[in-house]
């Protein structure tokens, strides 16, 4: 719409682009971080039509580098507490080792939004469910604790909140008793941001984690997919996961 | 059978008049709960409507939002959080540890314990703290101004 008014577009055009911009700005969303192809007004469901998905590049991913996981903490308000074993991660470093040359290399892990996902399938009240867009969360109104999905997620990627809160985000209530994990931090998608780690990778990390729709051919994502090798970890379980990395091997 | 009790009952009602006028002003010093007043000129919906059904609304806006991702502002905890905060001594808004938490004001009194605050942050985000800070340099410049045109 800016792009519009810029180029000396018709009076009208400048006209349009301005009752656009207030239209979008209504509901609190500023029309620069409402995506175009993703928009979706706030009091609409989300629907099938789209599914978000990752990928992490791991060429990309520098081995001396957190921000995606400060970001995350930040984000989510994952604080320490007084055990630090027993933290919750939503994200974390992994180092990669070739046990024949001893090449290691990085990457991250955390919740890879299957498409079929086990702690779903074991989740005794619902609580663990997958959204129409394809995100994975806890629905912790429900949550018992019981920790099945924890034990039946094949990438480790969920975590008990084991001790008190009370330094909570807005966007991300936790407290202690349920079970928690990456959920693409789901408030920013709903409102057309990206995840928080997303954005700190592409500014202080190596731009390895690329956000999009894997149902629409023309995000930066599915075209990531299309140029360059991918893969999802421990296939043979087909889950089809909606993380997906790149030059893992 | 009736009249048989006629004098005993009408002396009963006497002493009754009398027990409730006796205790008149005890009645006007029953503790009631006085909820602060929110930010804006009115809530989402009528206050008594909000009395009897905000947990009703809440609940069913939780669903929506978590499950099908609809968040919209009316009736949802963080825009009653925003709105309905009340600031304690040091100027900032006071968490649900404390007695003079909007919520508090009520449920205390009426013994109902709820869990919300648990896991939900129960002062307003940053962005609503900048919104109070500009609302009082509002009431600031507009104090000043006051005594520039009427001295």
């Amino acid at each position: 719409m800016s792009r519009d008014c810029n180029t000396g577009g018709s009076r009208r055009d400048v006209l349009f682009g301005a009752i656009a911009g207030v239209v979008t700005l209504a509901p609190g969303i500023t029309l620069t971080t409402f995506g175009a192809a993703q928009a979706k007004p706030a009091g609409e469901p989300v629907s099938s039509k789209i599914r978000w998905g990752l990928l992490v590049d791991v060429g990309k991913c520098k081995p001396d580098c957190d921000a995606c996981i400060k970001a995350c903490a930040q984000e989510n308000g994952l604080t320490t507490t007084s055990r630090p074993e027993i933290d919750a991660q939503w994200i974390r470093k992994v180092t990669l080792r070739d046990r024949q040359s001893g090449v290691t290399r990085t990457t991250v892990a955390m919740c890879q939004h299957c498409e079929n996902p086990p702690c779903v399938d074991v989740c005794p009240t619902g609580a663990s469910f997958r959204r129409e867009d394809g995100i994975v969360l806890v629905d912790k109104h429900i949550c018992i604790g019981c920790r099945y999905c924890m034990m039946a997620c094949p990438f480790k990627a969920r975590s008990f909140v084991h001790e008190d809160h009370d330094d909570q985000t807005t966007a991300a209530p936790r407290g202690k008793g349920v079970v928690e994990s990456c959920n693409f931090c789901v408030t920013r998608v709903d409102a057309g941001k990206k995840p928080a780690c997303v954005e700190a990778c592409a500014g202080k990390g190596g731009g390895a984690l690329t956000f999009g729709d894997l149902n629409d051919p023309d995000s930066d994502l599915s075209r990531a997919l299309k140029t360059l090798p991918t893969a999802q970890l421990r296939s043979y379980l087909e889950l089809n996961q909606g993380v997906r990395y790149a030059n893992l091997k | 059978m009736k009249r048989a009790f006629g004098p005993s009952h009408r002396a009963g009602r006497g002493a009754l008049l009398a027990l409730i006028l006796l205790a008149a002003p005890a009645l006007a010093e029953t503790p009631i709960p006085h909820p602060p007043r929110g930010k804006g000129e009115h809530c989402v919906a009528d206050t008594a409507f909000m009395r009897r059904n905000h947990m009703d609304m809440m609940f069913a806006h939780r669903t929506e939002a978590v499950h099908e991702g609809v968040r919209t502002e009316k009736f949802s905890l963080a825009g009653c959080v925003a709105c309905h905060a009340v600031k304690g001594e040091d100027g900032k808004p006071v968490a649900y540890a404390s007695e003079k938490h909007f919520c508090r004001s009520c449920h205390s009194y009426a013994a109902v314990s709820i869990d919300c605050f648990e896991c939900h942050k129960s002062t307003p985000d940053e962005t609503a703290k900048t919104a109070n800070a500009s609302e009082r340099q509002d009431e600031e410049k507009l104090a000043a101004h006051l005594r520039e045109v009427k001295p």
